[in-house]
């Protein structure tokens, strides 16, 4: 699915049917999704959160939903030697597992969902 | 500075082997023991409890054991291993004359059962090859790795490294990223170690059983969703000699435990 990049956004969602917070909520914290080895945030039935990236409590406040999309398709934009993997990346990319070849970390539906997620993470 | 301080300094910077880019210096380095909890360091501490001492003894009757069609046991050339092969897991993987590349301990016990006991080759991470590795390892306890001095090994220490600072699999991530650049910090609730391999082979809590480097390595690409490297790849042994080579100046704790 081609996106279009304007500014530090990604204004136009990936997908045509609109994120549902729950489900982004559900896909945060399950491992699978890798969110939460890194990140903490406001999950206070999670037992093992990461902390080697910011907690995701806030988010909201201070990106909109197309600078939340841009950051998870390719974190790598804004510093190349992020440890934040581009999450709808499926090239370029070395010794990719048979299980995962030529495919991206999450799909558009997903990221939607995880974006309608965080925008919602305010104060 | 004084002067004395300063001579002793030059002296250091002279003999110690130079620090790859992002390598931990010498005095910084941790073994993963120290990122543990008291009960598992506990449990390594105490011979009795520790899980690793029943392939240890399991490796010492396996040492004294005639096997192979030259119906020779370890013992009747290496004789007691309390001698023979004490400090030799500390300086492995060591290059291999013959192969002219380096070969890790199991390699090593496989080698000898090949030419010299003509015994059938232990498959990896199988009972008695990990029983073996950790009786030789455990004559090392205590003596501090030297592993990669030797200079024949410099390539391979170097292709190590290259594999070591190298993003790879679906999550694309280097070794460095974490265990150099983030140890100490929390990945899914547990510590991240500085990737010192002291202790190994080893019992790791989670597999409920002891383990060698290599399937640790594996473990770590299988997380970043890479294709792990098959057993005694030169890939696999290049990054254990840079791990170990990166440990200089530990001393040895096999067998250790890690949760």
């Amino acid at each position: 699915m081609p996106y279009k990049i304007i500014g530090d956004t990604i204004p136009q969602p990936l997908a045509g049917t609109p994120g549902d917070p729950a489900r982004g909520r559900a896909l945060v914290l399950a491992r699978t999704t890798t969110c939460i080895l890194c990140h903490s945030g406001p999950f206070p039935e999670a037992r093992f959160q990461g902390d080697l990236a910011p907690d995701l409590k806030g988010t909201g406040n201070w990106w909109s939903a197309g600078q939340l999309r841009l950051r998870l398709v390719d974190a790598s934009r804004f510093n190349p030697q992020t440890i934040m993997p581009s999450y709808y990346r499926n090239d370029g990319l070395v010794r990719v597992g048979r299980n995962f070849a030529a495919k991206p970390i999450l799909s558009a539906a997903e990221i939607e969902d995880i974006v309608a997620y965080l925008a919602t993470l305010r104060d | 500075m004084n002067f004395w301080h300063a001579i002793a300094a030059a002296a250091l910077a002279a003999t110690a082997p130079a620090l790859l880019a992002g390598e931990i210096p010498t005095d910084a380095r941790r073994s993963g023991y120290t990122f543990m909890g008291p009960d598992t360091r506990a449990m390594q501490d105490d011979d009795t409890a520790n899980p690793g001492m029943l392939f240890v003894l399991d490796g010492e009757a396996l040492w004294a054991k005639k096997t192979g069609s030259a119906e020779k046991a370890c013992a009747d050339c290496h004789g007691d291993a309390a001698t023979s092969m004490k400090g030799v897991a500390a300086r492995y993987p060591a290059f291999e004359k013959a192969l002219a590349r380096p070969v890790t301990l199991d390699q090593r016990i496989n080698l000898c059962r090949a030419n010299h006991q003509q015994a059938t080759l232990l498959p990896y991470e199988s009972r008695d090859l990990l029983a073996l590795s950790a009786f030789v390892a455990h004559q090392s306890r205590g003596i501090t790795i030297t592993a990669g001095d030797d200079p024949q090994l410099k390539p391979f220490v170097a292709q190590g490294h290259d594999l070591f600072m190298r993003r790879e699999g679906q999550l694309n991530l280097a070794c460095t990223n974490c265990h150099d650049d983030n140890f100490d910090k929390r990945l899914a609730g547990a510590p991240i170690t500085q990737a010192q391999p002291t202790g190994y082979p080893l019992y790791r809590l989670e597999w409920q059983t002891l383990g060698s480097l290599e399937r640790r390595l594996r473990s770590c690409m299988t997380g970043v969703r890479a294709q792990a490297y098959d057993y005694g790849t030169p890939e696999l042994v290049a990054l254990e000699l840079y791990l170990m080579s990166r440990t200089r100046g530990l001393p040895m704790e096999a067998p250790a435990v890690r949760p």
